[in-house]
This record gives C-alpha cells, sequence and structure tokens, in this order.
C-alpha cells in the first residue's frame, strides 16, 4: 500500500465521525523505485491530505517532508513528494482508526478494510 | 502501445482458479479489456498521466491493461483474498504496479479531495446478488471525478441511463459500443460449452461538485 492510497482510506465503521487519516503501524515498509513525473504531482498538490500524507510518511520511516506546503514548487520538493506518495510501500502493519482503535490490517502490501457484522 | 499488443499481453494473465458464482467471478476477457482501455485513453485522454480505480478488479485484467497504457497510479479494488492474490502475481508478472485494496465496494468511503481521475470496471450485472450493478455505479460515480467506463447487460440500457442520469449524479451517459461477452462454461450449472451475451460498454462523467 502507498500513500497515495492511504490518503483516501477512511473508516467505514457506523457511527465513526473520526474516520480520517487512519494512523499507520508499520511492520515492514520496502522502498520501490518508479518514474518522476512532475507535471503529474504538481497536479496532486491540489488534491493531497498533506498532514495525513508527512504523519504517514514518518510512520513509515520517511521524515523528510515538510510539515507545511510549500508555495515554491522546487525540484528537491517535488522529489521528496515523489518519493513519499509513491515509492513507499507498506508490505506489512496496521491501519487504526483514531477514534474507535479499530486496527484494519495490511498483508502481502493489500490493506483489508471488510467490517465485521456488527460494525455495518 | 497498440492494440493488439495491449490484447496480446492481456491474453497471458493468470484468471480465477475457484471462480466464486455468487461474486459473479468471470474473467475480462482480453479481447474487451484492450478495446475498454484503448478507447479510453485514445478517444478520451481519461488514462495515461491519471489516477484509475479499477472496482471489483477480480485478477486485475483492466488494472493491468490501465498500468500499460502508463496511468499515473492505478488502484484495484475487490472482496476476495484470493483474486487479489492473483492479481498481485498478473502485476508482478508483467512488471507493472498496482495498489491493492480488499474490501466491499458497496461500503467504502474514499475521501480525498477526487484523487481518482477514473474509474473502469466490469462490475456484477446483478443475476446473483439483485441490484449489484447499480450499487457499482453508483458507488463509481461518488468516487471519480473525470469518468466511469463500465459493462453492462444491453438488455439494461435504457434502466442504467435513467438511474445515472438522475440518481446517480451524472452529466452524461453514453454508450461508447456494444460487445459480445463470451462467457466460457465456468460453473457446473452452466448447461452450454459458451455464452454470448450482448453487453454495453458504457461512458459516463460525474457533475462536478
Amino acid at each position: 500500500m502507498r500513500l497515495i492510497v492511504h490518503n483516501m482510506l477512511t473508516c467505514n465503521i457506523k457511527g465513526v465521525v473520526n474516520k480520517f487519516p487512519l494512523r499507520i503501524e508499520a511492520e515492514k515498509v520496502i522502498k520501490k523505485e518508479v518514474d518522476f513525473n512532475p507535471d503529474f504531482l504538481r497536479h496532486m498538490l491540489a488534491k493531497i491530505e498533506w498532514k495525513a500524507l508527512v504523519d504517514g510518511a514518518r510512520s513509515m520511516g520517511y521524515t523528510e517532508l515538510p510539515d507545511q506546503l510549500e508555495s515554491e514548487e522546487s525540484y528537491s520538493f517535488l522529489k521528496k513528494f515523489h518519493h513519499a506518495l509513491l515509492e513507499l510501500h507498506l508490505e506489512e502493519g496496521s491501519l487504526v482508526c483514531q477514534e474507535t482503535g479499530r486496527k484494519f490490517p495490511v498483508e502481502k502490501g493489500v490493506p483489508n478494510m471488510l467490517l465485521h457484522e456488527d460494525e455495518v | 502501445m497498440k492494440l493488439k499488443q495491449l490484447e496480446g499481453l492481456l491474453g497471458d494473465l493468470q484468471q480465477f482458479s475457484n471462480p466464486n458464482v455468487e461474486l459473479e467471478q468471470y474473467p475480462t476477457g482480453p479481447h474487451i479489456a484492450s478495446r475498454m482501455l484503448f478507447t479510453a485513453e485514445n478517444s478520451y485522454g481519461d488514462i495515461t498521466d491519471k489516477v484509475v480505480a479499477d472496482f471489483g478488479c477480480g485478477c486485475g485484467t483492466l488494472s493491468t491493461a490501465a498500468s500499460l497504457l502508463d496511468a499515473a497510479c492505478v488502484i484495484g479494488y475487490d472482496i476476495d483474498l484470493q483474486s487479489l492474490e492473483t492479481a498481485t502475481l498478473n502485476a508482478e508478472e508483467l512488471e507493472v504496479e498496482i495498489d491493492l485494496v480488499q474490501c466491499d465496494i458497496t461500503k467504502l468511503e474514499l475521501k480525498g479531495h477526487q484523487i481518482v481521475d477514473t474509474v473502469v470496471m466490469n462490475p456484477p450485472f446483478g443475476t446473483r446478488k439483485k441490484g449489484a450493478d447499480m450499487e457499482f455505479l453508483s458507488a463509481a460515480m461518488k468516487v471519480a471525478s473525470q469518468a466511469v467506463y463500465s459493462l453492462h447487460k444491453t438488455s439494461t440500457r435504457e434502466h442504467i441511463k435513467r438511474a445515472a442520469l438522475r440518481d446517480f449524479n451524472a452529466k452524461s451517459a453514453e454508450v461508447i459500443c456494444e460487445l459480445r461477452y463470451d462467457l466460457p462454461k465456468l460453473y457446473k450449472f452452466h448447461k452450454r460449452k459458451e455464452v454470448d451475451i450482448a453487453v454495453d460498454l458504457w461512458r459516463f462523467e460525474p457533475r462536478q461538485n
């Protein structure tokens, strides 16, 4: 699971208000390089929840992202954004609902968001 | 990439080893999958450099096609773990990157200022769980910011059009083409060796919020 996916996932348990973002508990993280596409990245900047990305990246061991979005989209900034958004993979771990503490397991890179019967 | 090349690559993908009839697990054949994604990109520019979601991705045929056509990011969603494992193998085999999420698409709530540009899908037709086709369409229309490509039985054409425009926030709902979906005998209850169903390839545009 990459952080671009994490930036969209919410806890959909019935009645939960604070459903986003899910906190990441990382057990195994791997890095895979992908092509750098600055146009795509600039396009994404307006759509990403920045704090969720920064916190998520930190949980996966990457601390280079600035806390605030930079107004100047320098090359070095975009490279860091690229790395955090697209090159970090959570292979094993959990996504934790901040309100209920419910853990959604991530195994072999696939988060399991299926709810139990009493959560629907 | 040429259409024939894309079709050839998709023909090498592994499909369901143990298909579950209740989930209407049928492979999307390389003929349909290649034409669907090729049209989405060449006629509408909805795939290359876009974020593409595949709802009910199964073994990842449409996801793989999107990736081969240079989508910036492809995310496949499915309820069945075994299919997702096959999708993982397929992605590795063809050396493409596909993010996968296990979930019930009808219960999923995705946030994110419309991060997803395009949804592509071959949803259940609703022959086992009534209304499943509509649930998938409704979910897709909530997530896509640019376009939804979906396959539905031609016999449901008027119903789908009405629902999309009236209930699912569609600005437009067009049948791009009619295809024949060859369903090989997958399940014991299938009497004929092969069955051929008329399906519509739809393109829906959501209204901007």
